[in-house]
């Protein structure tokens, strides 16, 4: 019995965060759109028409200003709950065509289509049901790989022919060897800038160059990771589809301030935020941590400034995701390594040593958490009904001149009564 | 038996095993069964009820008066659904020209109508050169009265 074709399928939303925002702007069809980081500093998502304008990704907005009035750039703040609702929508959409799917990222799915019966029908009305129920155009590539799949995607996206869906299964061993050649090494998943430029170093400039590549010398040169993306190109799977994202080892709340920060208790308020909420999604997993580490940064940017990025950890005495416990810590940590007359631009908070609750070892020395364990899930419960940051820590939330710039931000449409889009 | 006087006053073996009693784990009703157990449901709820799918469900609030005629007024909110296919005679949330607008849909022998619910306003013809698609069809309208 020979094993069947793995076709698995990488479905891209185009443009995620400004396809959202044009959902509810149709105003804003042909015109030329970007969405901004945290603090409008970075555009983080760009329209075709501003692709077309030369506006690069993870260019700083500062940098385009003058591009931006010329063409009439309207730039948006990000708005990430309606990203997060119009992206839950489209991975319950293509969820339903697999019970084998995986959501890499906030706007990409793995999804596993092999054995469909009349598959390409069936990755067509894909992509087809997820515009017409959400009104965001996707990408549908079928590869053997996880890495040939995001590889069709990347032609389906460049190549208006393939209306949206590209089979790399469908190409015979000539074809695929002509395609592979005409494209980039860098177009391969997880092959950076750094690496290309060693790649290249090596004679390895196309994927095709990367696939037959001598398996010894490449493995000598770039280790194991790149042999598994060898063979990956060749067919061979070796990364698995993770049905269920795995329990995140590192949990990381941190933010740049809308405006330099120079009072220590101003940095407590914004590290009560970062607490709550790096505790809130340590609890949502069922989880706690040993370790907790906060940070301190000046802007490194500003050369003319003096420069202090503290940083401290500690070991807990016993696990714990309790916000009131950890902020204890983490208020302590701020007092110990603060020094006046910086200009404070970014701090947060780190948690490791992340074990689920079932693991708990009792300690005889420090008394149990679980008192405070219903506490918390009142928290977070009156949170979810009543809308984050409904209950909070007292040291949180007196200070607002950390907070996010955001300058235009989009109505939250969909996740708030009082921000409904207006028809007439 | 009864136990003799001497054998009280002498020390006697323990068993060192640990002995467990069963503790009652159930529910132990005290009364009369209610005669409604058997014919529990779940209560009627109004998300099942109003959106038939919730991943091709938006809201929207209505504006101005050009549908009173359907009982759809300012302030109202419609529960639209984009993954109901439009017909003639659905009222829908249209787009027109890049602007949103909710209309009765009139379709018939090849002319596509737009059609208000409220006589200062005409029914609009749509042309050739407009820039039109249905958004999404109108299930319900959510009207406060009070």
């Amino acid at each position: 019995m020979s094993a069947q074709i793995q076709q698995l399928a990488l479905v891209d939303c185009n443009n995620f965060y400004v396809s959202c925002e044009r959902v509810f702007r149709p105003d804003l069809k042909d015109v030329p759109v970007v969405v901004l980081s945290n603090n409008d500093g970075c555009v983080v998502s760009r329209s075709n028409e501003s692709k077309a304008l030369g506006i690069k990704m993870g260019q700083p907005w500062f940098e385009c200003k003058a591009l931006a009035e010329e063409h009439g750039i309207l730039a948006l703040s990000s708005n990430y709950a309606l990203y997060a609702d119009m992206s839950n929508r489209v991975m319950a959409i293509l969820s339903s065509f697999s019970p084998r799917h995986e959501v890499y990222s906030i706007d990409e799915c793995f999804v596993d289509l092999t054995g469909t019966p009349h598959l390409k029908e069936t990755s067509y009305q894909m992509r087809e049901r997820v515009i017409a129920w959400t009104g965001i155009p996707v990408c549908v590539g079928i590869g053997p790989t996880k890495t040939l799949a995001k590889l069709a995607n990347h032609i389906a996206k460049k190549h208006p022919r393939s209306k949206g869906v590209f089979n790399y299964n469908d190409l015979t061993s000539t074809q695929q060897d002509n395609l592979l050649s005409r494209i980039a090494v860098d177009e391969v998943w997880g092959v950076g800038r750094k690496l290309t430029v060693r790649l290249a170093e090596h004679g390895i400039d196309t994927v095709q160059d990367l696939r037959v590549a001598h398996l010894p010398t490449l493995r000598a040169a770039f280790g194991v990771v790149m042999e598994k993306t060898q063979r990956e190109l060749q067919g061979i799977a070796c990364i698995d589809l993770e049905d269920v994202t795995p329990a995140k080892k590192q949990i990381v709340a941190s933010r740049s301030f809308g405006q330099a920060v120079y009072n220590v208790d101003v940095l407590k308020d914004a590290m009560s935020t970062f607490v709550a909420n790096a505790c809130a999604k340590l609890r949502a997993q069922e989880s706690h941590a040993s370790v907790i580490q906060v940070f301190l940064r000046t802007n490194r940017f500003r050369h003319d400034q003096p420069q202090y990025m503290p940083s401290l950890s500690v070991p807990l005495p016993q696990p714990t995701n309790d916000s009131l416990v950890v902020n204890r810590w983490a208020d302590y940590l701020v007092g110990r390594m603060f020094k006046p007359d910086y200009a404070y631009k970014k701090a947060g908070i780190m948690l490791s040593e992340i074990t689920p609750i079932t693991h708990l070892q009792s300690d005889w020395l420090e008394p149990s958490q679980a008192p405070s364990a219903n506490l918390m899930s009142a928290v977070d419960a009156l949170n979810k009904r009543f809308g984050r940051g409904f209950v909070k820590i007292s040291t949180q939330g007196a200070f607002n001149q950390w907070k996010m710039r955001q300058e235009s931000k989009s109505p939250n449409y969909t996740t708030d009564w009082a921000s409904l889009p207006l028809v007439a | 038996m009864p136990i003799s006087s001497n054998l009280l006053n002498h020390p006697r073996q323990v068993l060192s095993a640990p002995l467990y009693l069963d503790v009652c784990a159930w529910k132990v009703p005290a009364g009369f069964p209610s005669p409604a157990a058997d014919h529990t449901q779940e209560r009627v709820d109004l998300n099942k009820e109003l959106i038939r799918n919730k991943d091709a469900t938006y809201l929207f609030r209505v504006k101005g008066d050009s549908m009173t005629g359907a009982g759809i007024y300012e302030g109202d909110t419609l529960v639209v659904d984009r993954s109901v296919t439009p017909k003639h005679n659905h009222i829908v949330l249209a787009l027109l020209n890049n602007e949103f607008t909710v209309k009765r849909l009139y379709r018939r022998g090849g002319i596509v109508k737009l059609v208000a619910e409220n006589n200062i306003y005409p029914a609009r013809l749509i042309k050739e050169e407009d820039d039109f698609v249905v958004w999404g069809v109108v299930t319900f309208n959510l009207h406060k009265l009070c």
